[in-house]
Formats: C-alpha cells, structure tokens, sequence
C-alpha cells in the first residue's frame, strides 16, 4: 500500500491486530424533502445506500448535496419524508441519534479543537471516564492505534491535531467516525483540500472501509473521483435525483446530467504564441504579520500570449503572491514588472490603471460588494473613468448600459442588472468579475479560482472567455488548486510547495510529476523519483 | 511525529509543516454585521416599529391614569365604562401630542395653534445630525460621536459669534463655517484614529463626547463666560451671527432648516450620485471588495468622518445661532444620541432621516403640550422614544411580531 507523505516511520507501528468486521447496514431515504423558506434544497429525494457499498452523490455546488447529508446525519429535521435503517423508520433529534444507528460524518470543514490532541480529539462527544469522572483517554488511544494499525492510518494519538497535515487531520475525522462504530460513512466533498497523492490514498481507505463492511457515501464534484471509486452514483440537480449512473458511465453522459444540458468537457485551445516577455517577477519574497515567509524567493516570468498556471495545495503561497502583484500585501521584497514598470511599492490602484485585471480567489470577499446592483459590481474599479462619471457625478446611464451589454456578452443569468449581485448563483457571480476585469485593455491578467463553485456550464464558458483574452496577447496567470483546471488552461504550470516554487513544467506535464511537486520535490528530484521509483532522494528536511 | 524520519523515498510533508494560511484582518467585525442586519430592514419595519411602540406607550398611558384605575374597579358591573375610560385617557394623551406638534385649533396664540413650526425648529438639528450618523453609517462607521461633534460646532460657532465683530451676512456665513469646523475636527480625530491604529471608531467617539463636554465646561467658566452672569453661560449672539428667523418674532423656526434641507439633499447626492459616495458605500458595505478594487480604505474612513463631523457640527450651529441664540453645557442636549435612533428610523437614507427628525421633533414639541393639556407625564414620550430604539435595533422582534420573512442574502447553503 502506498503510503505517501502521510506514513510516519515504519517501526513506530504497532503489530495489526484481527480486523473487526463491521456489521454492514442498510440505509434508506425515501421521498426526503426539506425547504428553507421558499427555497427547496432538496425535492422528495430518494436514495438507497446498500450495505458495503461506496454510494457517490454527485452534483453541483448548490445542487442540494451537503443538505441532503445534514438531513440524514440529524443536522437538519427532513420537511417530509423519511430515513430508514435497515428497513425501520428512523427520526434523528441530532447528530448524536445518528452516530447511534452508526452513520458518521466528515465534513468539509473538519469538526477538530485545534488545541486538542487526537485522541482528545476523538474522545470528544463520547468521553470515556474512570472513577470519580477523571477522563480516561488510554481505552480511546488504545482504539485510535488499533484503527489506524488495520488501515494503515499510524496516526499518534498524542500528536497536536493543529500541527497535523490537512490529510493527516481528515484521517482523524475518519478515525473519529469508525471509533464510534460508524458503519455508514458520508464524506463530504474530501478532496478539495488533498494534493492528488493524498487523494489517491483517500480512495485506497475507502476501498478498505469498503471491503471491511463500512458503507461510504461520497459527495463530490469532481468527475475523475466519482468515477473511480463508486460503485454506484446517484446524480442530484437543483435539489432533485435526476437518475443514478453506473461508474462506468461515459464521464461526459454524467456531466450533462448534473449540469442537464451537454457539456464539453475538453476546452479546445490551439498551441499558445508566445510572444514577448512581459511580465516578470524576480526573486519575490512576501513575509505576513507573524513573520513568516509565506512566498520564498519566487521567480517566474510570463509571456503574451501564454497562460502560466500556478498549481499548489491550498494554502502553499498562491493567495499572497497573487495579492502581492496586486499591491494588497506588506513586506514585500524582490521584484514584480510589468512592461517595464516596477510594480512592488505601488497601490493597487496604480496596479490596476498599469493594465493588471484580477480577480480575486473570493469573490464574495475580496470580489464583489454583495449589496451592490449588478450594474454597480460591474464598474466597482472604473466608476472613476468616463463615461461612469464625470465632475465626480456618477453617469447612471452609462453604468446601466455598460451592465446591459456585460450582462448579455457573459450570459449572466439575472432578471434585472440592478438586482443586488448577492442574488446571483455563484456561477453568475464569478461572470461579474471576470466581466469587469476583462472589460478593459489590460497587460497583465491574474485569476486567482477562477472556476471555485462555478457549476459545469459556467466553468466552460469562463475558460473560454480566458483563453481569449490569451490568443489577444495577454500574458495570463492562473491561480488554481484545482489540477483538473490548471492542466486544462495552462501553457506552463508553475509549482509551489510552502511559499517557494518547486519548478516550472509544460503545460501538458502528468498528473504524477505535479503531484509529487505539490508535495514538495522540485522538478527534478520528482522527476528523478518518477523514472526510479526505488531510489532514495537525498534531500534536507525543510 | 517530530522525531528525525530516517530519509525516504516519499517526501514527508509533515516535517515541512505547511504555513498557515493568513488570515486577514476582517475590517467589519460584529459590529459592522449588527448594522447591516438594522439596515437590512425596510420602511415597513420602520413604520412598524413606531406603531408598536405608540400602542405601547398607550398602555402605559393607560395603566398610569387615574380615571381608568377608578373605573376598573367596577369593572365587572361596568365594563363599558373601563373601556371608555382607557379609549378617553389614550385619546387625550396622544390627541394633545397630535395638536401640540402640529395645529391646535383651541390654542389661544398663533405660536400656541401652529405648533408645527416647533416641530420644524425641534427637527432641524436633528436631521443636521442624523445625516452625520446616517453619513458614517453607510461608510461601515458607528459614529456615536455626533453629540460631541455638536458641542464642538456650537462651541466654535459660538466663539466665532462672541468674538469676531462682522457686516450682517458675512458673519453668519463666518459662524456656520467655523461651526462646521469644529464638528469636523472632533470626528476628523475619530476618523484617524480609526485609519491609522484601528482603533475602534464607538469607543474613540464615546470618549470624544466626554471630552467635549467637559471641554465645553471648562471653556464657559474661563474664556467664554458671560461677564454679566455668574452661572457657566455665555454671553448672547450677536444679531448679525443669527439665522434670521423665517416667520418672523412669534416663531422660533429660523434659515437653519433651510440649511438642513440643502444638506438632506447635499448629502443624497453624495451617497448616491457622486463618486465618492459610491467608494463611502462599498467601504461601508465591504472594505476587503473596496481596498481590491482599488479604493484606499483610510482615507475614506478619514474624509467621511470629517463631513460626518462638520454636518454634527452644524448641528451646534443650529442651536447656539438659532434656537437657544447662546451657549451653554447643554446645548447639544440629547441630540447627539437622538441623532443615531433618527438615522436607525431612518434607516440611514437621507431623506429617512429627515422624515424620522420630524417624528422625534414632533414628539418634543408635542411633548410639552400632552403634558399640560392631558396631565400626562413627558416622560411618556422618552419611553416611547426608547420602545422605538429597541424595536428597530432588533428586526427579528418585529419580524416575529408581524411574521415578516427575512430576506435570504445567499440562500440555503447546499
């Protein structure tokens, strides 16, 4: 079993002890409906979980699927319909009626104390205690070590869970769910935050959880996942089951169906032109407020006409070296030009008027003012220029305009454009921002999640809008944890790995040798490591 | 998971443990949450929250009135007569507020029939502050700092009226400047401090007011005290430093509310038409959208608190050129605070503002007149004046009451 990253030494485990075999149940949902107000997040949904089975639920963001999960493991009470375990009706008050019929839950946003050990972490909720109340943590050790032993987690029950790995922690989630005897398993949406190593791992556990009797219930997205692992998948659209698939489905017959239109899911792109060079950043190194040197000593340049793709597990450097061409970010030190011009030391409006359009990695954040019309949104860096104002009077004819026609060249789906953008689905949301930010000759385009929960359709059409601006000779960065979009957009894939940049690849590099980047080789010792996989790489421990 | 791991052919991310991910700072706390969430509600709950807080000061009125004490002790042998006595009681108290604040028909004056022009003269520092507060408000700013602002103005205004000796005109164009100055350099200090340290702008205004206050205090018993007088006044206005009076000497009502209306309509025009209103109005609703798209979100924190200073501080102008004609420690009275509940009334649009100023002018002016012609305390009025507050500072009490459905901002998480 590969054992990638995650793996501690090999001696510190203990001998495996006789699997227990967990006793499979039967799990239920029959005509589920559950309404927020007048919203229907889910719509008379039924669903049958066999004992044993990986069951994926596939769809949208927004489609209905996380609800759906929070119904059943007693975060929400259902509107209508009912849960059946085993073949009897079940009511769940809360999440601890459902851990007692043995249906545990990982959540996207791992339930951990930071603060607290693993094993403080898993007794949490279902305290084991000795005489007098004195917490006894020894029986829960005793049962982190043999659940880690029989699937090969060699998880230290006394280890901080804040200075565990992200995969490590959502190990402690799933550690936590099978020391109360969870027999059905719902993971939701687990890889996002996994390098495509760590995902692989993820799936091989599953498939041992699997064989050992324990029912998973993947929620995902991503295709490629879905398909790998299930062996049955259920497909939700806007609340609604729109039919159940085979794993071996055509992957574009699934993805018309949880979008329910056809898709391609290829973006056809010629051969980037690269021209001149640009843009260039040179020995960049931004430290934040705790010190710490977040982007290390970077340097990369990117050419017109080219899309440079910036790949990494989430919180690796990207964010503040995307904010620091910006001019969002303090200490800042190295280089950053732009046709020349220094940008390093200027205000983010200087940067913008330079020719830099951006948009930010969240756009309801950092993107968009939420109260704002669609129409405001959609001039909130140019209100200063005509014909959006003049004499510092606002031009309302000409931002209603300027919002009409963005509205129809990006299809963003909306009754009026003076709605405030916070009605929009995030998909329409994202259609803003990049609608302003292309809006205007620009020298420099920078996209930091471009697609992050955009539907299927949606994506399609914003890559292409992207791959435009590029055959227009602009110089492209992206910024995306997603490896599916950054091998897709990009005519080079730059790797960072803890703030520094572990190499710069071509665009159509495998899966494998960027993963081993995300993970921190650099270009030549994952190289290295991929044509001799035995052989031992000699490097010192950062 | 420390321990030196002997060189493997895998890499070993937990030895190079990942940076933490940086947070940054949010710019609206829960301060700037609560806000939205008072905004967030419509003139329906505006309205409503006057209704509920008139039916509950009627009660009070009631339980409190003798009449009605007396004829519920019959009540079982004449309920009718209970009934009567709690419709008489109510309808007298508010009939006499209703009067007082706009006609009475059996007032023997002019000044004492037409006492909507009391409303006016009541309202016109109100909507002078309202707008200050409304003005911060949308920029993401609590500025309780207006009382402050107010005496700052009036103290400034005042100074410019004792001691500058000017052509008619001139003069008071001299006193409403350097009453504007004043408002806006006290909420100038909350606006830098809040641009350049972060300090919290509640807590920097809250304190300004005491400064001023006692500023004010200690300015009326050495360098402004009147002579003639041995109490902390000052002297009075000069004519010339006067707003004249718009109807003559049996009114009080003077230009200062021409004035607020001009800012009413100024600063609509701000908010909503000018470019700078548009940076106020994205920094008030996302400072971290604001700052990317360019905007420099200190420096609108800084300018807005001077405009939102200066029109507090001509606020003060109405007072010591207008109403009261000369400066005292009370001259900005309960204003200051009024101002925030007329800018919450009014949620925080100008001409709410200015519509929620007449209301609370009315309820003074009205006040005196329920309290001699009903015999019912003014009190009354303070307490409705609070019930108004509360209802509006929680809209999910009003929602519940009346079963309106809050609007989802972003739907359902999935």
């Amino acid at each position: 079993m590969r054992r990638a990253g995650i793996a501690g030494p090999a001696h510190r485990r203990p001998p495996a002890p006789t699997p227990r075999w967990v006793e499979s149940l039967k799990l239920e949902l029959k005509g589920i409906t559950k309404s927020f107000g007048a919203l229907v997040a889910n719509d008379h949904i039924d669903l049958v979980v066999e004992p044993g089975q990986i069951h994926s639920l596939l769809g949208e963001n927004g489609a209905g699927k996380s609800t759906l999960m929070n119904v059943l493991y007693g975060l929400h009470q259902p509107t209508s319909g009912e849960i059946h375990v085993d073949g009897s009706a079940v009511a769940f008050a809360g999440p601890a009626d459902a851990m007692a019929v043995g249906i545990g839950m990982v959540h996207q946003h791992f339930m951990l104390v930071p603060v607290f050990t693993v094993a403080e972490n898993v007794a949490l909720g279902n305290e084991s205690t000795g005489r007098g109340g004195i917490l006894d943590l020894d029986a829960t050790r005793r049962r982190i070590r043999e659940i880690s032993a029989q699937f090969g987690f060699d998880v230290d029950p006394d280890a901080l869970v804040g200075e565990l790995p992200v995969g490590v922690q959502q190990r402690v989630e799933i550690i936590k769910a099978l020391a109360r005897e969870a027999k059905v398993l719902i993971l939701d949406e687990p890889t996002a935050v996994l390098t495509p190593q760590e995902t692989d791992e993820l799936m091989d556990i599953m498939r041992q959880l699997k064989a050992n009797g324990t029912s998973i219930v993947f929620i995902s997205h991503k295709l490629r996942e879905v398909k790998a692992v299930s062996d049955k998948i259920t497909v939700i659209r806007r609340g609604k089951v729109v039919g159940t698939a085979d794993p071996s489905a055509p992957t574009t017959e699934l993805a018309s169906m949880m979008v329910g239109r056809s898709v391609s899911l290829t973006l056809e792109k010629s051969a980037a032109e690269p021209g001149e060079t640009t843009f260039a950043v040179t020995n960049l190194t931004v430290t934040n407020d705790a010190g710490q040197r977040v982007v290390d000593d970077v340097t990369f340049a990117v050419s017109r006409g080219e899309i440079l793709g910036i790949a990494g597990v989430q919180g690796n450097g990207q964010t503040e070296l995307a904010e620091a061409v910006l001019g969002l970010r303090r200490h800042v030190r190295g280089s950053i030009t732009l046709g020349g011009t220094e940008l390093v030391g200027r205000s983010v409006r200087e940067v913008l008027d330079a020719g830099v359009g951006y948009v930010p990695e969240d756009r309801q954040d950092d993107g968009l003012v939420g109260g704002f019309s669609i129409a405001e949104n959609l001039v909130l860096d140019l209100y200063k220029q005509r014909p959006f104002s003049r004499r510092a009077t606002l031009d309302r004819a000409a931002i209603a305009a300027n919002a009409a026609a963005k509205v129809a060249e990006f299809d963003v789906r909306t009754l009026s454009a003076a709605d405030p953008v916070a009605t929009l689905s995030g998909g329409n949301q994202q259609k803003v921002v990049l609608a302003r930010e292309l809006s205007r000759p620009l020298k420099l385009f920078l996209a930091s999640q471009p697609t992050r929960g955009v539907d299927v359709g949606s994506i399609e059409f914003l890559h292409k809008r992207i791959v435009a601006e590029r055959d227009a000779g602009t110089p492209v960065l992206i910024v995306s944890t997603e490896l599916d979009e950054v091998l897709e957009l990009s005519d080079r894939i730059a790797v960072l790995f803890a703030g520094k940049l572990m190499g710069v690849v071509p665009g159509k590099s495998s899966r494998e040798l960027l993963g081993l980047m995300m993970a921190g080789l650099t270009v030549d010792e994952a190289r290295a490591h991929l044509d001799h996989p035995d052989a031992t790489i000699e490097r010192e421990p950062a | 998971m420390t321990d030196p791991a002997p060189r493997t052919t895998e890499p070993a991310p937990e030895q190079a443990p990942l940076p933490a991910p940086t947070t940054r700072p949010r710019q609206d706390g829960e301060g700037g949450r609560v806000v939205r969430e008072i905004l967030s509600g419509n003139a329906v709950i505006s309205v409503l929250a006057v209704i509920v807080a008139l039916i509950i000061g009627a009660i009070l009125i009631a339980v409190t009135d003798p009449r009605v004490g007396s004829a519920a002790g019959y009540f079982f042998a004449s309920p009718g007569a209970t009934v009567n006595a709690i419709w008489a009681s109510v309808s007298d108290a508010y009939g006499a507020l209703l009067r007082g604040a706009t006609y009475d028909p059996g007032a023997r004056t002019w000044q004492g029939k037409l006492g909507i022009f009391e409303t006016l003269t009541f309202a016109t520092p109100l909507i002078l502050a309202g707008l200050s507060v409304t003005l911060a408000f949308r920029t993401g700013l609590f500025n309780i700092g207006a009382q402050g602002q107010i005496i700052l103005g009036a103290t400034f205004a005042g100074a410019a009226g004792f001691f500058l000796d000017l052509p008619v005109g001139l003069h008071l164009v001299v006193v409403i400047l350097a009453g504007a100055l004043g408002g806006a350099l006290w909420g100038g200090i909350a606006g830098v401090l809040k641009a350049k340290t972060g300090a919290h702008e509640v807590i920097v205004t809250i304190m300004l007011n005491y400064i001023a206050a006692a500023l004010v205090l200690y300015l009326l018993k050495n360098q402004l005290k009147d002579p003639n007088s041995t109490n902390p006044v000052s002297p009075k206005m000069p004519d010339n430093a006067l707003y004249p009076l718009l109807l003559g000497p049996n009114f009080r009502l003077h230009a200062g509310f021409i004035l607020a209306i001009a800012a009413v309509l100024a600063v609509g025009w701000l908010l909503n038409r000018s470019t700078l209103g548009f940076e106020y109005r994205a920094i008030g609703t996302n400072p971290l959208a604001a700052r990317t798209a360019g905007m420099i979100v200190s420096r609108g924190y800084i300018t807005v608190m001077l405009i939102a200073g200066a029109l507090a501080g001509l606020a003060g102008t109405a007072q010591v050129a207008g109403t009261e004609k000369s400066l005292d420690a009370e001259v900005a009275g309960s204003i200051g605070f009024d101002a925030i509940t007329v800018a919450l009334l009014g949620r925080s649009t100008p001409w709410g503002t200015f519509f929620a100023a007449l209301l609370f002018g009315a309820f003074k002016a009205g006040g005196t007149s329920m309290a001699v012609n009903a015999d019912v305390s003014i009190d009354i009025v303070a307490v409705v004046q609070s019930l108004i507050v509360l209802f509006i500072a929680a809209p999910p009490l009003i929602r519940s009451m009346f079963r309106i459905r809050a609007v989802r901002r972003e739907g359902a998480s999935a």
